[in-house]
């Protein structure tokens, strides 16, 4: 009898750990048997150039999950930061400038939004739907509705540039994960956002400054999708008002299906890569499977109600 | 006996990972009896009463209720039955009134499907309050109640599931002894109505006072059931812990430590409009200062107010003869000052984090080079602190969640030693903790003290006041009411200051 409830633990433990990473391979084995495009270097290499802004907002999106909160404005975020610098750089500002200008919007954004959540105690949904629709309210009447088009080659080199023949986002994602990696496992501050998610009450009565925590991941959130936006803006030469819409699903979607849990506290750097990948490899898959994009959303929707109940099963 | 028990579990064997948490234990309950279930943390209790409201599925052994053989799948199947559990974490909903919680889910309907009758439901819970000799509005929202009547909802909440067998998981923990007396006063009249009762407790004073047998396990496996009708608290205490245990008091005699230590912590006129009022008091160096007084009189108010998780509306707080400018509990741990919360784990535990974790999480700066935490001299401190406080866990790594209360408790207290604090506050510090994790948590105490800490001891347990501390504050209505010397002092004399009663 005990030996098989031990057993039974350690199929558990392995699935919670390889799980993951044995359902993207076999995605990717599939998707390799069913169309002889999928595994070209430049598909590959698409491939990492589409997960690399998700990533990079996916990273903000965990931690503040990780605090029991959620980000809905990353998208709307993104657009505003984005034709506001877009809009300098096209008057003359110095490109350096303008990506200056675009990340502390995205930052001066999520402060608010952190600011709403943690003086105000509105709850992290209703907070940052408000500050979606806000920035998306802003960003349209701020561009009268019109892309704001034609950047110069340095603006444009964190989305469109290669660094050794490899595209400069990939480059960008990869330090955001190691970044992220180090951020929370091996800061004081990384281990608090896991302390504060674990037990908020307990965080405030061991004196932990719960405030910043907070308002830090938010801030974070905020600026990382002003740099996704970036490279988005970068690659296209244009940004729209109504850019990245819906980028907050692909966010949540590749953070949940890695294994970070809404209770808070539980999630791992590796899981968030692993979602952000599986979820790149799906949206690739679809596209060349020619799924049409109406029932791409819907298979999206499945895969993470399928990760909840994973997730649910194994805990 | 000639009578069928109501409940017969026979030979129930568990086994979790490693662990074997119940070794073939036998347990009976008579109908109309109340029978205490005793044992150390760890020893089974849990379990048992978990295989028994369907949680757990025994790996071998028989259930019989009334004579047949059941199978309890379920908490629901339970309920069937006629088995209710009241835990020590209530499963109320804190905003719904009294009578929607006794009915909760079994509202009775109305004329429309889909809907309530109301009136009937606030009749009927009415009617159960009456049965407990309950003087509470079916109005009044849960959270609105002391915890002591919130009980008494969830025993009316068996009562109206007509459960025939109540477990009490350590229902007096949380109570005063006033209201532990309305308590057992329900639990008797229960007994008269036919109804069994299965209490579990730490406090051996009130299983002699209420209970009619006693079962005690011990590491999981039955020790013995017997009357206790003749029994001794030492007999007891044997059977529990295994071996003779020493007296927990372990103040040195014939001290007297004001008059030649320092002043460490002075409070001085604190008040909090319509909870703490005109509070003073001097705490010592070196000292142990119990603070005594029935639930309500302001004691945890009085630590968190120290501690600066509300602010005082007057009055200072000075330490070493510094005032200090509080205004939340980062600035009062600054100061040196630390606070070991009554709600262990709603306020004090990382629950889902690692050992390690929780007792390194306010040094995590200290142990960073570079911004960087250093893991393995985090890993090493919390060994050591481990190692001193005697923490029984297989590692650091393991989550504090799996440990038991005493063990929790410990890495709460630990979690606060690596601050070096100079005045360390304990509200109800061995609450819901085994006999022996007790006396090792007394002793850890008496160690701080004597290297210089100034300790606040709340505690509503009057032996443990008494056998502790240095000296008594008793608190009553939001003012200390009195000042007492334990050596001189009895049980009867704090009561009698905390209830306000009239000196014989």
């Amino acid at each position: 009898m005990a030996s098989f409830a031990v057993t039974e633990r350690s199929w558990k433990a392995l699935l919670q750990q390889y799980g993951l990473f044995v359902s993207f391979l076999a995605l990717c084995l599939l998707l390799s048997l069913a169309t002889d495009r999928f595994l070209r270097t430049e598909n590959l290499l698409n491939v990492l150039r589409q997960a690399s802004i998700n990533g990079i907002i996916a990273v903000g999106m965990m931690l503040v999950i990780l605090t029991r909160g959620i980000d809905l404005s990353v998208g709307a975020v993104l657009a505003l930061a984005c034709v506001i610098a877009g809009d300098a750089v096209r008057q003359g500002w110095p490109s350096l400038i303008a990506i200056v200008l675009c990340l502390a919007l995205g930052g001066s954004m999520g402060l608010v939004s952190g600011t709403l959540v943690t003086r105000l105690n509105i709850p992290p949904f209703i907070a940052t739907l408000g500050m979606m629709t806000i920035a998306r309210g802003l960003a349209l009447s701020y561009t009268q509705g019109q892309p704001v088009t034609g950047f110069p080659a340095d603006f444009r080199w964190l989305g469109a540039g290669t660094l050794l023949g490899i595209p400069v986002p990939i480059f960008i994602v990869s330090g955001i994960f190691l970044l992220g990696y180090v951020l929370l496992e091996l800061t004081p501050l990384g281990r608090h956002v896991f302390a504060y998610g674990d037990n908020p009450s307990a965080a405030h009565y061991s004196g932990l400054s719960t405030r910043q925590i907070v308002l830090f991941v938010y801030v974070l959130s905020g600026a990382l999708s002003a740099l996704a936006g970036l490279i988005l803006v970068g690659r296209l030469n244009s940004a729209a008002p109504t850019t990245a819409e819906g980028y907050e699903f692909d966010a949540i979607a590749a953070v949940v299906v890695g294994g970070t849990s809404f209770d808070g506290g539980q999630g791992t750097m590796w899981g968030t890569i692993l979602g952000v990948l599986l979820i790149a490899v799906l949206n690739n898959g679809m596209n060349l499977l020619n799924v049409p994009s109406e029932f791409q959303t819907v298979v999206k929707g499945a895969v993470i109600a399928l990760a909840l109940l994973f997730y649910k099963a194994i805990r | 006996m000639n009578t069928t028990p109501l409940l017969h579990m026979s030979a129930i064997s568990k086994s979790f990972p490693g662990v074997k948490a119940l070794d073939r234990v036998d347990f009976t309950v008579q109908p109309g009896e109340i029978m205490a279930l005793l044992g150390e943390n760890g020893a089974g209790k849990s379990t048992l009463m978990r295989i028994l409201d369907g949680v757990f599925t025994p790996d071998s052994g028989q259930i019989f209720w009334r004579g047949q053989p059941v199978q309890i799948r379920s908490p629901q199947d339970a309920k069937n039955l006629g088995i209710s559990m009241i835990h020590q974490e209530l499963a109320l909903v804190p905003y719904l009134d009294v009578a929607k919680n006794i009915y909760l889910g079994r509202e009775p309907a109305g004329l429309l499907p889909g809907t309530i009758d109301w009136t009937t439901l606030y009749e009927q819970a009415h009617q159960q309050l009456a049965r407990l000799d309950l003087d509470v509005d079916p109005r009044t929202p849960v959270r609105d109640l002391p915890l002591a009547q919130q009980q008494m909802v969830e025993v009316a909440k068996a009562l109206s599931l007509s459960a025939q067998l109540i477990v009490m998981d350590e229902p007096t923990s949380s109570l005063s002894n006033a209201e532990v007396a309305v308590l057992f006063r329900t639990m008797r009249a229960l007994k008269e109505q036919g109804v069994s009762i299965v209490f579990i407790s730490h406090r051996l004073n009130e299983i002699f006072a209420i209970a009619d047998r006693v079962t005690v396990l011990r590491d999981g496996s039955l020790v013995g059931s017997e009357p206790l009708q003749g029994m001794t608290a030492d007999a007891l205490i044997r059977m529990m812990v295994g071996r003779e245990l020493g007296e927990t008091n372990q103040r040195p005699a014939g001290e007297d430590v004001q008059s030649q230590r320092q002043p460490i912590l002075e409070v001085r006129n604190l008040s909090r409009a319509g909870i703490l009022h005109d509070i003073n008091f001097t705490l010592y160096e070196g000292e142990i200062l119990g603070v005594a007084g029935l639930v309500g009189a302001g004691r945890t108010e009085l630590a968190e107010t120290i501690f600066s998780v509300h602010p005082p509306t007057q009055g200072d707080i000075l330490l070493r003869g510094q005032k200090l400018r509080l205004r939340r509990p980062a600035d009062a741990i600054r100061a040196g000052i630390a606070l070991v919360t009554e709600d262990r784990k709603g306020q004090g535990l990382f629950l889902r984090m690692e050992v390690g974790a929780n007792i390194s999480v306010r040094i995590l700066h200290q142990l960073a080079r570079f911004g960087l935490i250093r893991w393995r001299d985090s890993q090493h401190l919390a060994q050591e602190y481990v190692d001193k406080l005697g923490v029984r866990t297989p590692s650091v790594r393991q989550k504090v969640r799996n440990l038991s209360g005493g063990n929790q408790q410990k890495v709460v207290i630990a979690k606060w030693l690596t601050l070096k604090p100079q005045v360390l506050i304990l509200d109800e510090p061995t609450r819901g903790i085994d006999v022996g994790a007790k006396g090792e948590i007394h002793r850890l105490m008496r160690e701080l003290a004597s290297q210089g800490v100034g300790i606040l001891m709340i505690s509503s347990e009057l032996p443990e006041v008494l056998g502790v501390s240095d000296r008594v504050l008793v608190m009553r209505g939001g003012r200390v009411v009195a000042e007492m010397n334990p050596r001189l002092a009895t049980q009867d004399d704090i009561m009698r200051a905390a209830t306000g009663a009239k000196t014989s």
